[in-house]
């Protein structure tokens, strides 16, 4: 009973890592979205700036955003994600 | 319009058709029949999950109405366009492995099955079965209308034909496959969907000479289309920043994309839907919505949103590549509406008739019936979409929202809150739906404005978080936690 208890929540104590990493990287696509977009975006238009013909806001915000978010979902999952079963194991368990 | 881009359509519906039928053998086989046509068994792997959300979650607004507004907006729409990256990773990791876990324990089907049995409450299942089914029934039947009108904007042929293709190229392979042979037509449709927005987005930038060139064209139209407010300032940060919450972390709580986060097979499978999903989520919304957006410069004084990116597509490109480009909002109008009708029925069937009408019924008539539902669906939304009811339109405005505020806590609290109970799940849910309703009401009468300038989906969501919490710590001493904890051990 014990052993199963434990084997249990060993699972579960990944899942729930897995999904803080989940919110933090939300939580930092948001702060990178909304920092360059209204950052930079508030300015006077005559002050623009523009990288590869896009409006410098935009393209920190909406565009290499997107890319750094990605590569951050690509680390974060290859590096700290863990392979576990998910099927039920009870059945083995309870005789 | 063009006979290529007629050929090129017809060609996907066939090839789509003949991928249903061929799934569909997996449905005769002696497995499960509720866990295989609703579920696919929870066989799905990486890229079909990933292409499977995808597909789901990209809908006529993302390929119609949506770079029609960028159109009007300029790139602030393209800015609250790109809030849904989030949604590629975000569901999957947060639903995750827990989620995928309890819901084998379980031998969960549905999303309300997980409610059900985490709650051990006959209302609770009730409440989300019919908030499930008006606000997904009203969804499906205005996607209806889309294909229909599309169909018939680029065949030229009557409304009613058009939409009698659609009605059948939408139901032969959900009834035919289930679930399995629609994550399969999925993958097909999102990689559509992807290629499409690729090919359509280079093909504007290279027609109006080069990016540089069309934010300059843009800005001399008028300046405020390339700042993040848009014309006359109508969009303000606040209100941008809110949809956060209706198209970024809110999807947890649509029940179209949790039912997938509990059909993929293994940890990999996860692992590699959440990256393909983020990147292929990611070029979607923001090559379609700049493509939008970049259009202005291309074709000026289009008044109606929907037209632009057929309009585009006919223009920027030969006839035959058109043809595949506009196969993507088929693509994704055909699977949004078959995941929602799959859903609908597996609500009446599993959640309602199973539960609590007749428990112990064959598995052949659970077989016949859910064809039977399915196909009646299918026709009443068909003469609906005909002359749809105004009741519909409305209520399908505000599907997104409405299932967001029943489901997000009582989907998340239940998953990771030991303390969140029955009390405090339909607290949420009727306080969610209500105020959301009451809210959009008020708003469309002109008796309030947006709550705070926000998305009016924020307070509902926000007022239905503390009635959870309240009425789940009020009512901790009435329940029965040991009847409870018998059915989920897994909270102990």
């Amino acid at each position: 009973m014990n052993q199963k208890r434990n084997k249990r929540d060993s699972r579960f104590i990944v899942a729930h890592r897995e999904a803080w990493i989940g919110v933090g990287i939300a939580a930092f696509n948001f702060i990178w979205w909304y920092g360059f977009a209204y950052g930079f975006g508030s300015q006077p238009i005559s002050h623009y700036h523009y990288i590869l013909g896009f409006p410098a806001w935009f393209f920190y915000s909406c565009i290499l955003g997107f890319i750094v978010v990605t590569g951050l979902v690509i680390v974060f999952v290859k590096c700290t994600f863990k392979e576990i079963p998910l099927e039920i194991e009870e059945e083995r368990d309870e005789e | 319009m063009n006979v290529w881009v007629v050929v090129t359509l017809f060609l996907f519906l066939v090839v789509i058709l003949l991928i249903g039928m061929y799934m569909g053998r997996y449905v005769k086989g002696p497995s499960d029949f509720l866990q295989e046509y609703f579920l696919g068994s929870r066989q799905l792997g990486g890229f079909i999950l990933a292409m499977s959300m995808v597909a789901t979650y990209g809908s006529a607004s993302s390929f119609l109405s949506g770079p029609g507004t960028a159109y009007e907006m300029g790139l602030g729409w393209v800015l609250l366009a790109s809030i849904q990256v989030v949604t590629g990773y975000f569901t999957l990791m947060i639903l995750g492995k827990k989620f995928a876990i309890v819901a084998r324990k379980m031998k969960a089907v549905t999303m309300i099955d997980f409610l059900k049995t985490r709650y051990q409450s006959k209302w609770v299942a009730i409440f989300s079965a019919v908030s499930i089914v008006i606000f997904l029934f009203s969804s499906m039947a205005a996607q209806w209308v889309g294909g229909g009108r599309l169909i018939q904007s680029i065949t030229g042929m009557p409304y009613i034909s058009s939409l009698f293709i659609f009605t059948l190229a939408a139901l032969i392979f959900v009834i035919i496959g289930g679930f399995r042979a629609l994550a399969m037509t999925d993958m097909v449709q999102g990689t559509i969907m992807f290629v499409g927005t690729m090919i359509l987005l280079i093909g504007t930038i290279i027609a109006g000479g080069g990016v540089p060139h069309i934010i300059e064209q843009m800005k001399a139209i008028d300046p405020s289309l390339i700042t993040p407010y848009g014309p006359h300032h109508q969009l303000s940060s606040a209100y941008v920043t809110s949809f956060w919450l209706l198209v970024g972390i809110g999807v947890v709580g649509l029940p179209q994309i949790t039912v997938r986060a509990m059909s993929y097979k293994d940890s990999r499978s996860l692992h590699r839907a959440i990256i393909i999903g983020t990147i292929v989520v990611g070029v979607i919304m923001l090559g379609m919505h700049l493509t939008g957006a970049f259009a202005r410069t291309l074709i000026p004084g289009v008044t109606v949103g929907d037209k632009i990116m057929p309009l585009v597509a006919m223009k920027v490109l030969p006839p035959w590549l058109a043809g595949i480009v506009l196969a993507a909002p088929m693509a994704a109008i055909i699977s949004t509406v078959d995941a929602l009708l799959l859903l609908v029925s597996s609500s009446l069937i599993k959640d309602i008739t199973l539960n609590y009408i007749r428990p112990n019924m064959k598995e052949t008539s659970i077989r016949r019936l859910s064809f039977t539902i399915t196909t009646i669906i299918g026709i009443i939304v068909f003469l609906m979409a005909i002359h749809p009811p105004d009741l519909l339109i409305w209520l399908n405005l505000f599907a997104f929202g409405g299932l967001e505020s029943a489901f997000i806590w009582p989907i998340l609290f239940g998953l990771y809150w030991r303390k969140g109970n029955k009390y405090g799940a339909l607290a949420s849910i009727l306080t969610g739906v209500g105020l959301y309703l009451i809210i959009q009401l008020l708003m469309d009468h002109g008796i309030i404005s947006e709550p705070f300038g926000l998305h009016p989906v924020v307070l509902p969501v926000a007022v239905s978080l503390v009635a959870y919490i309240l009425f789940s710590l009020v009512t901790d001493r009435r329940i029965d936690k040991e009847g409870l904890l018998q059915e989920n051990q897994w909270l102990s």
